[in-house]
């Protein structure tokens, strides 16, 4: 029992290598920008602990740079933010037997690139405990926060066009997510496929953070109507 | 507002709507049409995380996000694993920058 946990956790953790690939340069870039735009490094690194979301922290520093109130970075998080609550009701229905404090825990965790590991494994049917959820998201968090504090205390030595290249990682991630989905169960891409479509038609209009809520939530309901449901 | 409270703040209101269905998920029995909308949220979120924000990946030239996509997709779909779908993606965009 105990060595299953152990196994979980490292199963979880070793889940997470991609996305901390992904993660560690995006965080350094953080890290360089907070330190440019005169955030001290506490509060760089305890916002990357606290909030765990990238791209609304990158909004943050820009904001705060261009001189934005405090209200409305907060706001415009809120905003930014708000596709988690979907993806949390996602996730939490497939653990919903999880202890309160578990579910709790790991909610906290969710982010783009935790929610798709842990709920593609849980859709197609692999074996997940709560253990190894929990070292995936941990793993993506030390990632985050770990990458914050090098980029705020290396921000002089590092050349911009290393940090650049890497803004693909994160997409090629989902893409290496998706397309093998897809192969499975080609309804799959037809509902990616509408959300894409969708997420683009409404970027012309909104914020990219709704866009992306709005795609999320009608896409999935183009692929309600037509995706096999799964016995529970 | 100190900087400490703007941050207090971000995390606020990124951490309830995560912790919001903890609470919501048990307390109501959810109709299948609900459910089979959750079940392919996945789907949609990847695509919308997707697109169109790979145009982004160098803001002026938006092919470059584009084929380094391309070269992923196709990486992905021979069932590599995904750090090289990664790595195949970052040298096709190092590449094409320095040009």
């Amino acid at each position: 029992m105990q060595g299953e946990q152990r196994r979980s956790w490292l199963g979880g953790l070793s889940a997470a290598v991609p996305i901390m690939v992904g993660y560690l340069p995006i965080a350094v870039t953080f890290g360089v920008i907070a330190q440019q735009t005169g955030i001290p490094a506490l509060q760089t690194t305890l916002m990357s602990m606290l909030v765990f979301a990238g791209a609304s922290q990158f909004m943050a520093a820009n904001m705060l740079a261009a001189g934005a109130g405090g209200m409305e970075v907060v706001l415009a998080t809120l905003v930014l933010n708000f596709r988690h609550f979907v993806m949390s009701l996602s996730l939490m229905n497939r653990l919903h037997t999880l202890p309160a404090r578990w579910k709790l825990g790991l909610a906290s965790g969710i982010t783009d690139e935790t929610f798709a590991v842990a709920s593609l494994r849980i859709r197609n049917g692999k074996r997940t405990s709560r253990f190894f959820v929990a070292g995936l998201m941990l793993g993506a968090w030390l990632a985050w926060v770990i990458g914050t504090m090098l980029g705020h205390s290396l921000s002089r030595v590092i050349p911009p066009a290393i940090s650049e290249s890497m803004s693909i990682a994160l997409y090629a991630m989902f893409i290496g997510l998706l397309v093998p989905a897809v192969r499975e169960e080609w309804r799959a891409g037809g509902t990616a496929l509408a959300s894409m479509f969708l997420c683009w038609g409404w970027n012309q209009v909104l914020d990219s953070g709704w866009a992306i809520v709005l795609a999320t939530v009608f896409g999935g309901i183009v692929g309600a109507f037509w995706m096999k449901e799964e016995e529970e | 507002m100190t900087l400490l409270w703007i941050l207090l703040g971000m995390s606020a209101v990124t951490m309830v709507p995560r912790w919001l269905p903890v609470w919501l998920v048990g307390r109501w029995k959810m109709p299948r049409w609900i459910r089979r909308w959750l079940n392919s949220i996945p789907f949609a979120a990847l695509g919308a995380l997707i697109f169109p924000g790979i145009l982004s990946v160098e803001p002026d030239t938006p092919s470059v996000g584009l084929i380094g996509g391309l070269v992923a997709a196709i990486l992905a779909f021979f069932r590599l694993h995904v750090l090289f779908v990664i790595a195949g993606a970052i040298l096709t965009v190092v590449g094409m920058k320095g040009w």
